[in-house]
């Protein structure tokens, strides 16, 4: 279902976007608020984070987003209720990214269900790789969700493959090692890692991690079919508040 | 698929991608050392050159007589180099590190132990060292910052979160995620993904190795229950393995904190707070709410409040092999008080909870029967806590006085 969404996206625009935020921060209305400007600005597909007390594979910006949001009080229940109003209320495909505990303890099984219910397109869990996905990997199918899966420069080109062999919608590529938010050298290397990828799946491809920038997205164009913006659109909010983020998007020549 | 480090459903290996490669050399590279007997050798020979190993098994003669029971032995971890059985793990996983030819170490520490231990083993072996320290943590275990300073690590104060030792365990992924070409992460307890409760434990199993050997030759048998705190549970882990075969009772102490009806504890086995999670890379019993968002934990030691616990030792609950019990921060004072004015002895804070566990069992049982406490470690990093819990008027003069020269 994704993946089709996206290829026919694909044949009118040569990059397609991705932005990521952290419900319920700053606050749930919000993120709503935020949402909107960023689909009124053209974004193509959004991950919708559900805050995490151990959010190890997110750095700094991230990080501070999901304490901030739970120490608000945060629960999965008022996720689940502003990804139903926001897939029902806007005509992109809205995706949760988490970490498995929340889904482990809310039943993976009831999760996708849940998911699929409310119109969600898929997931990204980067501490699931696929062998300890089995429960997971089976309800996403069952429910007709696209569970993405991750390649990482430190990935051999066998593993590419197997991974592949479970993904679907498309696959999130890391730039580089490390955690969200730093900085990322667009260069050479990128270009070899890339070839990498692209040849071990017939996915879309997306990038991710230090994609800030008009000259990131540039050059990506041609190497990937989504750029994935996700700490630089918080670090903008933390600034100089919710409404700079339209302009920031509407700006990008995609 | 292959599901690997499973202990009867706990434990697994839930890592990002950008990982898996680095787990997969530092298993390949375990479970070839571990297969070698010269390895487990030359490990033992620079745990005896470097650390005090054997550490005796002393009888608590005074304690013994006190309570009129069993007969209290007590294997002292204490007396390794650095003050705990942290150092049987750090020089352990040194040595892999060699293997790998990494130049870098970066670990975690709550109590502080884990750090000095790791920073010990760094200078010793040549490697850069970086520490991540929660900031509560680095007020309540000062004495260990200025050592592990002082020893050429860098301690990195972590401000996320609850700012204790299951941050500092994130900080410590995150800095690993970005270096893992050059660094290797000393994980200090039995936790965490596959291959390191296994890794750990397997280190640590030279106490109860040395324990059983130990009070075989002294009295001839063996002794019913055999006692030791567990926060991660590397030192209980350690202890039990060397009677997990034998008839004898193995008792787990958690940290009870303010009681275990106040919320504020850190006992995952041994209350009914905990469920089942996955966390830090790994499946066990955690504090967590529903929604699976960890918990604040509380112990008067630091190096007790960790959120989840050891996969083997949930695995070893499950079965009914280990008896799991909490101390509160209150009886872990008395029985502290207890084993420094009967025996001289000063176990840490954390080792006090087995104390005060064994201490409320030993005068029910016969004496014919003998118990065997692990004392993980020593109490001198404590100095401010234990200073406090005494209300020691003579130490606060001291600190008042110094802070003045300070200030002069
Ligand atoms: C002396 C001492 N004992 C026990 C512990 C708890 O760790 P574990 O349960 O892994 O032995 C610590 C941890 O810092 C410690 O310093």
């Amino acid at each position: 279902m994704l993946e089709s969404y996206l290829l026919k996206k694909l044949q009118k625009k040569k990059i397609l976007l991705m932005t990521h935020i952290v419900l319920g921060y700053p606050s749930f209305e919000d993120s709503f608020r935020i949402i909107e400007t960023m689909v009124n600005a053209g974004v193509d597909l959004m991950e919708l984070q559900i805050p995490f007390s151990e959010p190890v594979a997110d750095g700094p910006v991230i990080l501070r987003a999901n304490q901030k949001s739970l120490a608000g009080g945060v629960t999965v229940k008022q996720c689940f209720d502003l990804a139903e109003r926001v897939a029902g209320s806007f005509d992109i495909p809205f995706l949760f990214m988490s970490y498995y505990n929340i889904l482990f303890k809310y039943g993976a099984d009831r999760f996708a269900k849940k998911m699929s219910e409310i119109g969600l397109y898929g997931a990204i869990v980067p501490d699931l790789p696929p062998e300890e996905g089995g429960v997971y990997l089976k309800a996403m199918q069952k429910n007709q969700l696209a569970p993405i899966f991750i390649f990482s420069p430190t990935t051999p080109d066998e593993r590419l493959k197997y991974l592949d062999s479970f993904g679907d919608g498309f696959v999130y590529c890391v730039a580089r090692k490390g955690v969200t938010g730093a900085d990322t050298n667009f260069s050479k290397d990128l270009n070899s890692y890339l070839a990498r990828c692209r040849k071990a799946t017939k996915l879309p491809l997306a990038l991710g991690f230090g994609v800030k920038e008009q000259k990131d997205i540039d050059f990506l164009k041609g190497k990937v079919d989504i750029a994935v913006i996700g700490s630089e659109t918080i670090r903008l909010i933390d600034d100089k508040g919710v409404g700079v983020v339209g302009e920031f998007i509407k700006s990008l020549k995609i | 698929m292959i599901n690997r480090g499973y202990y009867d459903g706990f434990g697994g290996a839930f890592l990002p991608e950008i990982l898996v490669a680095t787990f997969d050399e530092l298993d390949s590279v375990f479970t070839q050392a571990k297969k070698e007997p010269a390895f487990w050798e030359k490990y033992k020979d620079i745990m005896s050159d470097y650390s005090c190993r054997p550490t005796p098994l002393t009888f608590a003669e005074n304690l013994t007589r006190h309570f009129g029971g069993a007969r209290i032995y007590i294997k002292r971890e204490d007396l390794n180099h650095t003050g705990a059985h942290k150092a049987n793990n750090v020089m352990g996983q040194g040595l892999l590190v060699k293997r790998m030819g990494k130049t870098r170490v970066i670990a975690e520490t709550g109590a502080g132990q884990h750090g000095v231990a790791t920073a010990t083993m760094a200078a010793r072996f040549g490697f850069k060292c970086t520490i991540y320290m929660g900031e509560v943590d680095m007020m309540r275990q000062r004495p260990n910052v200025f050592w592990m300073e002082r020893l050429g690590a860098e301690v990195i104060p972590v401000l996320d979160g609850t700012r204790i030792l299951k941050d500092a365990i994130n900080e410590a992924f995150r800095d690993w995620v970005t270096n893992m070409d050059t660094t290797h992460y000393v994980l200090g307890t039995a936790c965490g993904p596959h291959p390191f409760p296994e890794m750990v434990s397997f280190f640590q199993s030279i106490i109860g190795k040395e324990a059983r050997n130990q009070i075989l030759e002294k009295e001839g048998r063996l002794p019913a229950r055999v006692y030791a705190c567990v926060g991660g549970g590397s030192n209980a882990l350690g202890i039990f393995q060397g009677f997990l075969d034998d008839p004898v009772e193995l008792v787990g102490v958690e940290a009870g904190g303010l009681g275990l009806d106040s919320g504020r504890h850190a006992s995952r086995l041994s209350s009914k707070d905990a469920s089942i999670g996955i966390a830090q890379g790994y499946k066990t019993y955690f504090l967590q709410d529903n929604d699976g968002q960890m918990r604040e934990t509380h112990s008067v030691a630091a190096g007790l409040d960790y959120v989840g616990v050891s996969p083997i030792l949930a695995q070893l609950k499950e079965k009914g092999r280990v008896r799991f019990e909490s101390a509160t921060d209150r009886e872990v004072v008395d029985a502290l008080s207890l084993a420094m004015k009967k025996e001289g002895l000063i176990p840490a804070l954390e080792s006090a909870h087995a104390f005060a566990q064994a201490f409320k069992e030993a005068p029910h049982l016969s004496k014919e029967y003998i118990i065997i406490i692990n004392q993980s470690g020593r109490g001198d990093k404590d100095i401010f806590t234990i200073a406090d819990a005494f209300n020691d008027s003579a130490w606060q003069e001291f600190i008042k006085g110094k802070a003045e020269e300070y200030n002069a």
